[in-house]
């Protein structure tokens, strides 16, 4: 398992000021797989989530305690780039967010920032490559200089994966990813996310067991900031060892 | 925290409910049956016999009223963990009970070909026989009733007895049929019927099965010894 | 559902009885009242505003018309001694000014209208007379006649406002067919002056122009600036709430304080020239500036979070994010701030008083230190003279600062059109 390991956590909590909202998780996230996090509102999967790529920091009064690594480097050390770090974990958002610029610059901003293309044709390639992985390339390849904010809103979840492939990321965090989306949409990203699969680790919170159930390999559930159960999915769903998971996965919690 | 044993949706559990008490209908009706085509043939009552073929009509009827409710709590509920383990075993059991009561059935057709005007002994030992059957039966569905593993596995222990007894069974009729051949067409039918009794046991055990899979999530791998 | 009695029962509700119409009238009756109000509010600023331009306009337009009269003058006769073949030459303006035009055209005028005939022509007159003859060397070797700027008295009789003397003499020209009248060019093209028919704006909007681009480069980026830390980078803690009190503050100090920290700093302490678009560029600035950071502030608070967030995800760094993705969604909002702030200095008389520029100047400035006055500092001045001609050019003066006004926020609501997205 550990050599599977892309990221490992190692007793992390997390602090609002005084108020702990991760208390002491521990867990191994697979490279070649896909992991959700499962659990009810306020049980701490998208503070952790958000641990993952530091976008913790932006909170003022928040503090994260203990290890968390990417391929053996402490993200939390001080010779970590923030910013490229967050180019190696890169984050989907629950509301579709493309920039109000247009469709090619929204994906090319991302690799034009970082450097990561020496020129103008080279960019294209990317483009091309970020929106074809993304599912959006046959849709969107005639009017590429529209802006981002004129697609559907499963379309502009997909222009924000891409965004987020664009920059060739390791991980790819995603936070209630199709939570705003209609199930066509949704049944779209759920694709996608398999077929971004082996090539990216995902991490996946989603407060819909069934999508959680349908798209990872891995799950975790998290209660009141703790870390609950991790394990196969089937296993989870069908057969889990704690009481607290099998009340929360058969509704009779609450 | 979890409040209890209870969804928060409360149709679900009424439907769930609902399942339960379909198959332990059908079970009691099984029983009942299994009594009825032993008693049929000990007293050579064939409107008793009769009574137990129509009934085997209700326990169909009931068999697939508990398997469109199993398919419509799976397409409506989405049932997960031990509630998914529970429906799919209460299907399973709805087909199990209902070739139960089939071979309950079969019992009381052959009552008629059994009229013989010489006494057959060994018919004598086939109410023993089906007794421990119907226990059986009735052990299996009580655990299912409780959700209890250890009931299911004291059940599939003792399929054992049953099945030695079968062929003590099977041995003495074999023996009758050698030394009285003018009730051979008889005894062959008695021996049908300790067949059929000897299958309704197996198939309490599946039952047993079933329930232990149901509340464990493991499945019994060998009969009489279960899974750590 | 339930299967105990509801334990909250209640009568179906009657929306059809009286007691709801009578509910229903009412509140069909407030709301016509307060559209009512509303539209009336509107009503009532719109007249207002008819109103106010409609008596500058009035009082205004006349300031742009110029009354001429025709002066009959034998160019050959009145001796003015000039080669013509000089006045092609670069030598021409002096030759010009050697020969005595002024006196030619005043004996032109004597001869033409009798005595005091001079009176009734501008002072200013005999420029015309000089340009015509520059113009058109030809001129020296015949008789013309040539339409000069009539006095302040005549035109002000013209436009039916002088004493009965003027009057008179306007009468006696117009029956001669002398009259005529057309656009006043030389006002919006000379620099001020102490006749009313020759005073000009051109002096007082170049100075208005310059002291506007030294506000503009200085408060703009400034507060811009300014705004962006308080909001992006500052931390939040007593110090920064206390500098955010103190600029809501300056927003408000009256403006006199500012012309007197200008008088007292930019000319006590660092000696920069006095009445120069510098020194009140640099005062209005400090006024201008807290408008923008308010403003700036305001609309940085309004750029979504979840703009930032999708920026840091793909791993902008935070500079990256302020310049690229804050900044132009911002800024609609900061340049309204702008156009605020500038129209409120545009207009402002009492600091730049305090720093000078009073003055009455006959030139307009050539660059940023030379004094000069502003648009309404100049109508202020124009405002207390006792000739009758200032008055309608302290109207038209104010038409030229509203139109300057105009002109300043149309480009800024094209930049701020230019630059807002569409959500």
């Amino acid at each position: 398992m550990t050599e599977q390991a892309k990221i490992t956590a190692r007793g992390v909590s997390v602090f609002y000021g005084a108020n702990r909202a991760i208390d002491d998780v521990s867990i191994d996230i697979d490279r070649d797989n896909v992991t959700a996090f499962i659990g009810p509102s306020g049980c701490g999967k998208s503070t952790f989530l958000r641990a993952l790529n530091r976008m913790n920091d932006t909170v003022a009064n928040a503090r994260v305690t203990g290890e968390i690594r990417l391929d053996g480097e402490d993200i939390y050390a001080p010779e970590m780039d923030v910013v490229q770090l967050r180019a190696r974990v890169g984050m989907v958002f629950q509301k579709p967010n493309p920039f109000p610029k247009s469709i090619y610059e929204n994906v090319a901003y991302g690799p034009r920032i970082h450097g990561l293309a020496a020129g103008k044709s080279q960019l294209d390639e990317i483009v091309e490559r970020s929106l074809r992985r993304a599912g959006l390339w046959d849709e969107v390849k005639d009017r590429l200089a529209d802006s981002g904010t004129t697609l559907s809103g499963g379309q502009q979840q997909r222009l924000c994966i891409a965004r987020a492939i664009a920059v060739d990321p390791e991980v790819i965090l995603m936070d209630e990813p199709c939570s705003a989306l209609d199930p066509v949409a949704t049944a779209r990203i759920e694709e996608l996310i398999h077929e971004l699969k082996g090539r990216y680790a995902i991490v996946i919170v989603t407060h819909n067991m069934q999508q959680a159930a349908r798209v990872s390999q891995r799950t975790a559930f998290f209660h009141l900031g703790a870390l609950i159960e991790y394990g196969s999915t089937s296993d989870i769903f069908t057969n889990p060892r704690e009481p607290r998971t099998r009340d929360y996965i058969t509704g009779r919690y609450g | 925290m979890a409040t209890g044993h209870e969804h928060t949706v409360k149709a679900f559990d009424d439907d769930i409910a609902q399942l339960r008490a379909l198959i332990s209908q059908m079970g009691g009706l099984a029983e009942q049956a299994i009594a009825d085509a032993i008693v049929a043939l000990q007293r050579n009552d064939a409107e008793l016999a009769g009574r137990v073929r129509d009934a085997d009509r209700v326990i169909d009827t009931i068999e697939a009223q508990a398997e469109q409710l199993a398919v419509r709590i799976i397409a409506l509920r989405a049932p997960m963990a031990n509630d998914l383990r529970e429906v799919v075993a209460a299907l399973k059991i709805a087909g199990v009970i209902e070739r139960i009561g089939d071979y309950a059935k079969n019992i009381a057709k052959r009552v008629p070909l059994i009229v013989s005007e010489t006494r057959i002994e060994p018919i004598s030992t086939l109410p023993a026989m089906a007794r421990m059957a119907r226990e059986m039966v009735r052990e299996a569905l009580d655990a299912f009733a409780a959700r209890d593993a250890e009931a299911a596995i004291r059940v599939c222990e003792s399929d054992h007895a049953l099945d030695n007894y079968y062929d003590s069974i099977f041995r003495t009729l074999l023996t009758h049929m050698i030394e009285n051949p003018k009730t051979i067409t008889q005894v062959a039918h008695l021996m049908f019927v300790a067949k059929n009794l000897e299958r309704i046991g197996d198939h309490a055990t599946n039952v047993a099965e079933m329930v232990y899979f149901a509340a464990t999530g493991t499945k019994l791998t060998d009969r009489g010894a279960h899974a750590a | 559902m339930n299967s105990a009695a509801d334990p909250i029962a209640r009568a179906p509700t009657d929306w059809k009885g009286a007691a709801m119409q009578r509910r229903l009238r009412r509140r069909y009756r407030a709301e016509w009242c307060f559209r009512l109000l509303g539209l009336s509010a509107v009503v009532g600023s719109a007249a207002f505003l008819a109103v106010l331009l409609v008596a500058v306009l009035g009082n205004g337009v006349g300031g742009f018309v110029q009354t001429r009269v025709a002066l009959p003058i034998d160019l050959a006769r009145q001796g003015i001694a000039i080669d013509p073949a000089r006045l092609r030459g670069p030598g021409a303006n002096l030759a010009l000014a050697a020969a005595n035009i002024e006196g030619a055209t005043d004996a032109a005028a004597i001869a033409a209208f009798g005595t005091g005939g001079d009176d009734l022509l501008s002072d200013s007159a005999w420029l015309t007379v000089r340009d015509a003859i520059k113009a058109d060397p030809t001129l020296l070797a015949r008789r013309v006649t040539i339409a000069v700027p009539a006095a302040d008295g005549i035109d002000s009789a013209a436009k039916g406002h002088g004493d009965a003397a003027e009057q008179v003499s306007f009468a006696r020209l117009q029956t001669r067919g002398a009259i005529s009248r057309g656009v006043d060019w030389g006002f919006l093209t000379g620099a001020d002056s102490t006749d009313a028919t020759s005073a000009g704006i051109w002096g007082a909007l170049k100075g208005s122009i310059f002291t506007m681009l030294v506000t503009l480069v200085l408060a703009f980026p400034i507060g811009m600036l300014a705004a962006l830390y308080l909001e992006e980078y500052a931390p939040r803690n007593r110090w920064t709430d206390l500098i955010e009190v103190s600029i809501n503050n300056l927003a408000a100090v009256p403006s006199i304080t500012f012309g007197l920290l200008g008088l007292a700093v930019f000319l006590g302490t660092m000696h920069l020239p006095r009445s120069a678009p510098l020194v009140g560029g640099l005062t209005l600035a400090l006024m201008t500036m807290p408008v923008i950071v308010i403003a700036g502030r305001n609309a940085i608070k309004g750029v979504p979070p979840s703009i930032r967030d999708a920026a840091l995800g793909i791993g902008a760094s935070p500079v990256q994010v302020v310049f690229h993705h804050v900044l132009p969604l911002a800024l609609p909002g900061i340049l309204t701030g702008t156009i605020i702030g500038m129209a409120r200095a545009l207009g402002e008389t009492a600091p730049l008083l305090l720093i000078g520029m009073r003055a009455f100047i006959a030139a307009p400035p050539k660059g940023f230190i030379d004094p000069s006055s502003v648009l309404p500092v100049q109508i202020f001045l124009w405002s207390d003279q006792i000739d009758r001609g200032f008055v309608e050019k302290t109207s038209a003066a104010i038409i030229v600062l509203l139109l300057f006004l105009f002109a300043m926020n149309g480009i800024a609501i094209y930049l701020r059109n230019r630059f807002e997205t569409r959500w």
